[in-house]
């Protein structure tokens, strides 16, 4: 590749004066370098975790295909006739997901603050966010377990659960939101005497509102889906029956209550799309 | 008396650039004062000090006074602070309004120093300081555009809502911290109309960093002239003639003399020109 029969004259060289045009930016050695070791890094990665993940077995989703067929074709004749109790579990599962994520919201507001480094200093912001990272590493169900344990099985158990996976994710998203905010706008309420509180309600929180509600409504639909298995175990809703009917291998019932949760989260996703649009 | 009292600032940037040097300023009661330099000549960095936004350097025997009360000494800010800068109204070539927030509880704003916290924090704002900041709108001439949020508004019309939100404020010293550099020609004047009403008609004293000595000489009785971080100049603006600038700054001083700049030989026939003016307008 060579540039120079490339240029253009006339940007060489203006009426009499001839102006010298720099070199367009080349990689350097050490981008080159770079780009290897994290390409090279990624393929080991993946060589070194084929063997553990079973990869090799990919074959036998064409060798058995037919098991999977006649497994499948159980599916294929849904059984409605209790779809009233479906539903009710259902919108009891829907009902759980939504104190889940309101709860998470309420309470992962002031956490977000705390571990968002233009607001809080270094040494609130580190231990808050390891607390955060805590409550986000650790599973749903996991939590759901506990719970049962300590409030009993039904669905405050998974209220419980969803409530404290999210707040770990909320403050997450929220701080990133807190932290790409306009400092100038909160600069111009410092100016006036305002507050330290009185500087984020009005200089931080109008800014990163839309940010909120887009994740609050997408963390809601993501609850609806979890709470859907949190009933395995014994965390209330439609996964405690969608449990018991793949344990008694009633495929057709299972396929009933597989195709309400289908429609109800396309129905929440519809309507979280629309609400999002009158948000932003 | 001095209102504004800035005693051997020093400021050094984390990468090691010197913006301030030992520079002493005293303002009295009721001046309108224009602060000029070239771009890095450190007007901006001298406002933010007075407002207590940044903090001088540790260990350099600085100070700063707002009506005899202290901003920041010796580079930390003072108990006061925020007392203090409740009495400074602050406008920033940004602007710096919330976009998403209504002009007018932008220019409410300005009153939250004043009202109880728990007030002020809730949003709890009563007729009368509802009033006062329609007051201040119809001042500068856009209380039509109460309603809207911020955002919508022109750059001159964002800027004049900054002021209104100082008069709200009931601001004694205004810092403008170059408050016309990102408008048209018109918004600036405007712009520096209602800064100099504010400084006749309440007594308010102003501050204002200007890139074009034009304006310094229209409005600013006094003109504070920096040159890498310190004062080159201090006294009337009558006497900042061409020369004077040119000697001061060198070739630097094209970037504060606007006209008087021989026509361009390829510029327009008059008639053209005309025709697109009134295009821009």
């Amino acid at each position: 590749m060579t540039t120079p029969t490339l240029t253009p004259p006339h940007l060489v060289s203006t009426s009499e004066t001839t102006v010298a045009v720099p070199e367009p930016p080349r990689p350097s050695t050490s981008d080159h370098l770079y780009r290897l070791v994290v390409w090279g890094g990624l393929l080991l990665v993946f060589v070194w975790s084929f063997g553990p993940a079973e990869i090799n077995r990919f074959v036998y989703l064409f060798t058995d295909a037919s098991n999977m067929a006649e497994y499948a074709k159980g599916f294929l004749t849904p059984n409605f006739r209790d779809w009233e109790y479906y539903v009710e579990e259902m919108i009891l599962t829907v009902q759980i997901a939504l104190w889940g994520t309101v709860l998470s919201v309420i309470f992962g507001i002031p956490f977000a603050l705390l571990s968002s480094n233009n607001l809080a200093p270094v040494w609130i912001v580190q231990p808050v966010r390891r607390l955060m990272d805590a409550c986000r590493a650790i599973n749903e169900l996991v939590f759901a377990v506990l719970f049962v344990v300590a409030v009993g099985l039904g669905p405050f158990a998974g209220v419980m659960a969803l409530f404290i996976h999210n707040l770990g994710i909320i403050s997450k998203l929220f701080s990133e939101a807190v932290e790409a905010v306009d400092p100038r706008p909160v600069e111009g309420i410092r100016a006036t005497g305002a507050s330290r509180l009185q500087e984020i309600i009005y200089g931080v929180v109008p800014q990163v509102m839309p940010l909120w509600i887009s994740f609050s409504l997408y963390r809601f639909e993501t609850n609806v889906r979890s709470a859907t298995v949190l009933g395995i175990v014994g965390a209330g809703g439609i996964g405690q029956i969608l449990f018991e009917s793949i344990r008694g291998f009633l495929y057709a019932e299972t396929a009933a209550i597989l195709i309400i949760v289908v429609v109800t989260v396309s129905l929440i996703d519809i309507l979280s799309q629309q609400l999002r649009k009158l948000a932003i | 008396m001095s209102t504004v009292r800035v005693e051997r600032l020093t400021k050094t940037f984390p990468g090691g650039k010197r913006a301030l040097k030992d520079v002493s300023v005293d303002i009295e009661r009721g001046e309108m004062v224009a602060l000029i330099g070239a771009s890095g000549s450190g007007k901006s960095t001298l406002i933010r000090h007075i407002a207590g936004l940044v903090q001088a350097d540790r260990d350099a025997p600085c100070k700063v006074t707002v009506d005899d009360r202290p901003v920041q000494a010796g580079g930390r800010l003072s108990g006061e602070a925020r007392d203090i800068r409740r009495d400074i109204g602050v406008i920033f070539q940004q602007f710096n309004l919330v976009g998403r927030l209504s002009v007018i509880t932008n220019v409410l704003i300005g009153v939250l120093g004043r009202i109880s916290v728990m007030r002020g924090t809730f949003g709890r704002f009563r007729p009368d300081e509802k009033r006062a900041a329609m007051q201040a709108l119809a001042r500068v001439g856009i209380a039509e555009t109460a309603a809207q949020r911020a955002s919508t508004l022109s750059g001159g019309q964002q800027q004049r809502a900054a002021i209104a939100r100082a008069m709200v404020q009931g601001a004694r010293v205004v810092l403008a911290d170059e408050p016309i550099a990102s408008l048209d020609p018109a918004s600036a004047k405007r712009v520096m109309q209602a800064l100099s009403e504010l400084n006749e008609q309440d007594r308010v004293t102003v501050i204002v960093s200007l890139h074009q000595v034009e304006y310094a000489r229209r409005y600013c009785p006094r003109t504070i002239a920096l040159r890498d971080g310190e004062i080159a100049y201090d006294g009337p603006s009558t006497a900042l003639s061409h020369d004077f600038l040119r000697e001061l700054y060198g070739d630097a001083s094209e970037e504060l003399v606007l006209p008087d700049v021989p026509a361009r030989s390829d510029a327009p026939e008059p008639a053209v020109a005309a025709a697109v003016a009134l295009a821009g307008t």
